[in-house]
């Protein structure tokens, strides 16, 4: 099966300013695809590239088998787009937005449904000047998703939220994986990474640091921390290999009649891996 | 959906949410007419002051609802982000902007007919001299002020210095162009103004329409024509859906 986005060494730069410095990666259908990483490392300038609003200056993308700088409505037909920031028509009602885009579509969503998916059906007759702005995000989610989209893309789908509304959002992208659609997720946010991605790649100055599962991430990217309690005090060792490294710990131990008290053995966590990367 | 079938649902989703927006109806119905009632009562007009009022007003309302309507509307949603949201939809760009220009075009030729209706029942004035000019140079005048307001839309930066922008063309414009005096009493640099730019022309076709008589409404034609030409190069050449 063909990737549903495929990215080779794309570049992009702002005049003298480089913002995307040889980005490659590529997005299995079906899978949640995290692109994190903190403010200005190039996330959305990337994800603006595949969605066709801005040029690339380097590098080969494919977008569900199309070049998205090549404006096709082939193309617009199969993506969803929930960007960073947009309004509505203020004057219309949440159920008008959403019918007045879908007729863009050939083969849209029902309407209500649509609503009824992104948890606004008390809201359906509410103007869109009313919404909270939580609220606000997920008609943003029912925008993009009318067209029935094989390809949704999220730009920092959570930032602002309190935590109660995070987590509703959470659940509503696992819901698009549920749909079989393909996602590419942007976030600043580690936590959620983890949550909702496949998986995850790191990106800083506009380049990639480490790609993978956000499980798999951590060992070959730093190290295990293992640590015990000598005379009260906590002793800590950092290994690639902490089988050899326990191995001569707790012999020696046991050699000398001690016990190894407060043993942890811990796996470097992506917050871990995210902040050795991402450090200045 | 055909393209054809898109803009006519853009253009009935445009007349709803118009009609939701009183602010919106105001400066497009409303203020035009109170003027009129206002100078055709405070100056006691009759005759010549009136066959200069009506198509004065009537040019006005053209700028009105086509290149201030379009200038604020194209501003808001540029920077709102609802211009990025549907460039992202396979809805084509034609039908987009041409039902919303539409809205706008029927909102210009609405109020030319109230104007002159109400110029005739109120007012007395005759019904219009010749239609088909009355027609044409109402046509002219919403395709060249339509696209010189989404032109200077490009020009303006952001949503709330939109009215500044607007109005610092509009107030002027319409003070030296005839529309509540004849433009020809004017001192003679602002009439050398008002003669370069297109509302006064447009002012002078309406009123041989309306009124009858003596302008040249070829010459007239001719600069409204040259100022759509502008206009349409620079409304497409700088437009940015975001």
């Amino acid at each position: 099966m063909a990737a549903a986005i495929e990215v080779r060494d794309l570049e992009k730069s702002y005049g003298p300013v480089d913002a995307v410095r040889g980005l490659s990666f590529s997005v299995e259908q079906g899978e949640v695809f995290g692109l994190l990483g903190p403010n200005g490392a190039g996330k959305t300038t990337t994800v603006e590239i595949l969605e066709g609003y801005r040029k690339r200056t380097g590098g080969n993308v494919s977008v569900l088998g199309h070049d998205p700088e090549v404006r096709d409505r082939r193309l617009q037909e199969r993506l969803g787009i929930v960007l960073q920031s947009s309004g509505f028509y203020p004057q219309a009602t949440v159920r008008e937005a959403v019918a007045n885009t879908s007729k863009a579509y050939s083969r849209p969503r029902d309407v209500e449904e649509t609503i009824d998916l992104v948890g606004l059906a008390d809201k359906a007759d509410a103007r869109t000047a009313e919404l909270s702005g939580g609220q606000r995000r997920r008609l943003d989610l029912a925008l993009a998703l009318i067209g029935d989209p094989e390809l949704v893309f999220l730009d920092e789908p959570t930032t602002g939220f309190d935590p109660a509304a995070r987590r509703t959002a959470w659940n509503a992208v696992r819901n698009l994986r549920g749909l079989g659609m393909t996602v590419l997720l942007t976030t600043h946010y580690l936590d959620e990474a983890q949550e909702l991605a496949d998986r995850v790649a790191i990106v800083k100055d506009g380049r990639i640091v480490a790609q993978g599962p956000p499980s798999e991430l951590g060992p070959e990217q730093a190290r295990y921390r293992v640590s015990y309690l000598s005379s009260g005090r906590r002793v800590e060792h950092q290994t690639d290999d902490p089988t050899d490294l326990l191995h001569r710990l707790t012999s020696d131990a046991l050699a000398r009649g001690e016990r190894l008290d407060g043993l942890e053995v811990s796996r470097p966590t992506l917050e871990d891996v995210y902040l050795e990367l991402t450090a200045e | 959906m055909s393209a054809a079938a898109l803009t006519w649902e853009q253009f009935r989703f445009e007349r709803k949410l118009f009609w939701r927006n009183p602010t919106a109806a105001f400066f497009n119905f409303v203020l035009p007419l109170l003027l009129l009632f206002l100078i055709a009562t405070a100056f006691s007009s009759e005759g010549e002051e009136l066959d200069t009022l009506i198509p004065g007003i009537a040019g006005m309302s053209v700028m009105a609802t086509t290149f201030t309507a379009l200038a604020y509307v194209l501003v808001y949603r540029r920077e709102e982000g609802i211009l990025k949201r549907v460039r992202g939809t396979p809805m084509p760009a034609a039908s987009y902007l041409g039902g919303m220009i539409g809205s706008a075009v029927l909102n210009a030729l609405l109020q030319i007919l109230l104007v002159i209706g109400i110029g005739h029942f109120v007012y007395g004035v005759d019904w219009p001299a010749d239609w088909l000019l009355v027609g044409a140079f109402s046509l002219l005048g919403v395709v060249c002020f339509g696209s010189l307001g989404i032109a200077f839309a490009h020009a303006i930066p952001n949503v709330d210095s939109g009215p500044a922008w607007v109005n610092a063309v509009f107030l002027p414009l319409i003070f030296i162009s005839g529309v509540f005096y004849s433009a020809d009493d004017l001192p003679g640099f602002l009439k050398a103004i008002a003669e370069a730019l297109p509302l006064k022309h447009l002012i002078d076709g309406l009123s041989a329409g309306i009124v009858g008589g003596g302008e040249d409404t070829l010459a007239a034609a001719a600069v409204v024509g040259g100022w759509t030409a502008v206009g349409l190069l620079l409304a497409v050449r700088f437009f940015r859906w975001s």
